[in-house]
């Protein structure tokens, strides 16, 4: 059991979990994730780790909802517990030092940048840091953004906040203007995409992978993706990829594996038991 | 006078168990049981014996059975193979015991297993007693994994007076007892009876604990482990690398009975896992693992499912009993056949696969004669799920994190026949070492390394 010790609304329909957990805190690195089993009945699903605190013992996630686990995570609050979390999974990122980093973030995918962007500073790099929502209910964590970037810009579909219109026009900007050593672009898999098309060959791109995921730890399979055009795991092999090589077209259709049997279930609607 | 042909098991009707996941051998009932331990000619040198890897005395068992102790008998099972309901089940009787049988000569060796079965079912129904045993010894022992290996070791160490603490990676124990092999062939409440068994003698389990990355054999030395005993399975699932594998619609054995067993999708939505349950199904591969794909898929309402399999029957790897089983269920052959590539639609889904016949060749390293393509034959199978079940791979995540570890070519752990690895203090045994074997096999590998790390730790403590 892993007791849920605080839990807050970030944005529309985004939740934060901190979690006892005391052997995941001792470890985690940013770029890793976790298993999530909430109870008895329930999918094992991977979530980023958005955060750690190794000396309360915590480690922290952020959940968007958008299907029946998810909906059903969101349910919880503070005193309640997730029946199993395994981890932490997958390499860490890859921290270079003294360079000028762009971070992109899509959506939720603000939560898994920010500790690497955290580390990335750290570590002596300039960190240019550019997140972006459909509106500005979707955004949060700007001031925790803020205080580990050099630069913060902020883009809205509907220019609710910031720039009106995409991440990527922002991207473009940047990698014009500044000398950009490296992206890292983490959100839903049509941004990363997205940003994969305006990022030059030689600029190195990372992208996280949310594949769908059984184990995490390289015994099923079901989360390969094809890089290169080898087949990677991406829970083993990954999270993180070269984004100019991911194949996007079959991450996203992959995605949709079990599209039908999303609907059915969160159309029944029943809770968990 | 006894009889001379054996007694037949009981199954389900094909068609009623070709749709639900009941287990489908149904047990020898007490009259039958009797007449097939008296067939048993108690020979004083058994060679039945001699065919079983953990030499459980098999005529005297037998002999309890007949004189109606059947609970006795269990107890003389265990005093070898602490998992006799298991083993009653799956294990390959017709390569082991009963093929050594004196009686196999003539064509009918007694049926050991189905015996083993009776009195291990016979235990369950009277309800084991245990007693919790308080460690005597010196030297705490890490098991990493909670397989027939790990749960063998951890059992036998304890008995033998040491601290030991199992450490498994999923939610749930058991290993390929819970997640690879089936409802219909293994009732899960029987793991479930091993695993209550095992905690009642006081043996620590901590789920949810992937040794290498939650924790590393360095911090468990720190939490005060002296020696490991590594029964990890054989992890990762090998794809053929041909065209159309990453299609949605392609499942690995892995994946597939993962989410049916361990996440009981074939209960979705009352279990929130989904599956694909496809119409037209085709399995590749002709071991145990590809016979319980296609018979799960059957049982998820499928109204097609084929095999396809490079060699001929004969090399069939899978236990006869279980390719019987699967053909009285409809499950069509397609031998001497192989995938070229598998065929999708703009969507990404499986839409077919195509094969090439094949024909047997010069005898492999294995020395079964090689399958070599028949250039031209190729077939198309329309269809909307693959499964591929052609073995597994070591996998590297917990091996590859200890220093000085010796691993093979292939990725698996070197030990000797007692366990012994590389590192001084660790053990390890089960598919881990050898490749994807049998629970048995494993099992005797946990056994021997309980032995070996019961003198290592005394040796420590001189
Ligand atoms: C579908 C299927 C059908 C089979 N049918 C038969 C049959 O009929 N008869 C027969 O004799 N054999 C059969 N086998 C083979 C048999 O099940 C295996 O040989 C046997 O289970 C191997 O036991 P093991 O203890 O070595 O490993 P496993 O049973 O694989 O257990 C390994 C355990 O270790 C855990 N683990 C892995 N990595 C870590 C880590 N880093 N940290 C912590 N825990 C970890 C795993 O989660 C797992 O629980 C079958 C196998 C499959 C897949
Ligand atoms: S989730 Fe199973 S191998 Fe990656």
């Amino acid at each position: 059991m892993f007791t849920i010790t605080n839990k807050e609304k970030l944005a529309d329909k985004v939740y934060l979990f901190e979690v006892n957990a005391p052997r995941i805190a001792k470890k985690a690195e940013p770029g890793q994730f976790v298993i999530v089993r909430q109870a008895e009945n329930s999918e094992r699903i991977p979530l980023t780790i958005a955060d750690f605190d190794r000396k309360n013992n915590s480690i922290t996630l952020v959940v968007l909802e958008t299907g029946y686990s998810t909906s059903q995570m969101a349910k919880l609050t503070t005193g309640n517990s997730f029946l199993d979390i395994a981890g932490p999974l997958g390499h860490p990122s890859e921290i270079p030092s003294g360079e000028t980093v762009l971070m992109v973030a899509g959506g939720l995918g603000i939560a898994p940048v920010f500790p690497i962007a955290r580390k990335l500073k750290n570590a002596g790099n300039k960190v240019i840091s550019i997140i972006g929502a459909r509106n500005k209910d979707l955004l949060f964590w700007q001031d925790r953004m803020g205080k580990v970037s050099d630069e913060l810009l902020v883009a809205t579909d509907d220019g609710s906040l910031g720039h009106k219109g995409f991440v990527t026009d922002l991207v473009v900007d940047k990698i014009k203007n500044k000398n950009i050593d490296r992206v890292f672009a983490i959100g839903p898999g049509v941004m990363m995409n997205a940003v994969a098309r305006v990022v030059p060959e030689e600029i190195e791109l990372t992208v996280s992978l949310n594949a769908l995921m059984v184990d995490g730890t390289g015994m099923c399979g079901g989360c390969r993706v094809s890089v290169g055009g080898e087949t990677k795991f991406t829970c083993v092999d990954g999270p993180e990829f070269n984004g100019h090589k991911v194949d996007f077209e079959e991450f996203l259709m992959r995605h949709k594996i079990y599209k039908n049997e999303e609907e059915h279930i969160c159309k029944l609607g029943k809770d968990l038991s | 006078m006894s009889k001379k042909t054996p007694e037949i098991m009981h199954k389900q009707n094909t068609s009623a168990r070709s749709k639900n996941f009941k287990e489908v051998a149904l047990g020898y009932t007490e009259e039958q049981a009797i007449n097939e331990a008296n067939r048993c000619l108690k020979c004083k040198k058994p060679l039945c014996v001699e065919g079983c890897p953990v030499r459980v005395q098999i005529p005297e068992f037998i002999k309890l059975i007949e004189d109606r102790k059947y609970v006795e008998a269990a107890y003389k099972i265990k005093e070898t193979n602490s998992l006799p309901a298991v083993c009653g089940r799956v294990c390959p009787q017709e390569d082991q015991c009963e093929k050594t049988c004196i009686l196999s000569k003539k064509g009918d060796p007694i049926r050991i297993g189905y015996l083993e079965r009776f009195a291990a079912d016979e235990l369950e129904k009277s309800g084991e007693k245990t007693e919790e045993i308080v460690p005597s010894k010196q030297g705490k022992v890490a098991v990493i994994g909670s397989g027939p290996a790990g749960l063998t070791c951890a059992v036998d160490l304890a008995k033998l007076g040491y601290p030991v603490k199992i450490l498994e990676a999923f939610h749930d124990t058991g290993g390929v007892l819970r997640y690879g092999i089936p409802e219909f062939r293994l009732p899960k409440h029987i793991v479930k009876n091993e695993v209550e068994y095992i905690k009642k003698l006081g043996i620590e389990i901590e789920l949810n604990c992937v040794v290498g990355a939650t924790v590393s054999i360095e911090d468990l030395r720190n939490e005060g482990y002296r020696a490991f005993f590594i029964g990890v399975g054989a992890g990762t699932p090998r794809f053929m690398n041909i065209p159309g594998e990453n299609l949605n619609g392609v499942y690995s054995a892995n994946e597939f009975l993962t989410r049916v067993n361990l996440m009981k999708a074939y209960d979705f939505p009352n279990s929130a896992t989904p599956i694909k349950r496809g119409n037209h199904v085709a399995v590749v591969g002709g071991g145990n693992v590809a016979m319980d794909s296609a018979r799960s898929a059957l049982r998820l309402g499928a109204e097609k499912v084929d095999i396809i399999y490079r060699r001929s029957r004969v090399e069939m790897p899978a236990r006869i009993e279980e390719i019987e089983n699967a053909e009285e269920e409809g499950i069509e052959f397609h031998l001497l056949t192989n995938p070229k590539r598998i065929i999708g639609n703009k969507d990404n889904w499986v839409t077919g696969i195509e094969c090439y016949r094949m024909e047997l060749g010069e005898p492999d390293d294995s020395g079964r004669r090689r399958p070599v393509v028949v250039h031209g034959s190729e077939f198309i199978i329309d269809l909307d799920t693959v499964i591929i079940a052609i073995g597994n791979d070591a996998n590297p995540l917990l091996t590859n994190r200890i220093e000085g570890l010796e691993l093979n070519k292939w990725g698996n752990i070197v030990a000797d026949e007692n366990g012994k690895t590389s590192v001084p203090g660790m053990y390890a045994g089960g598919d881990i070492v050898t490749g994807a074997a049998t629970v048995i096999e494993a099992m005797g590998a946990g056994r021997n390394s309980a032995n070996t790390i019961a003198k290592y730790l005394d040796g420590l403590s001189e």
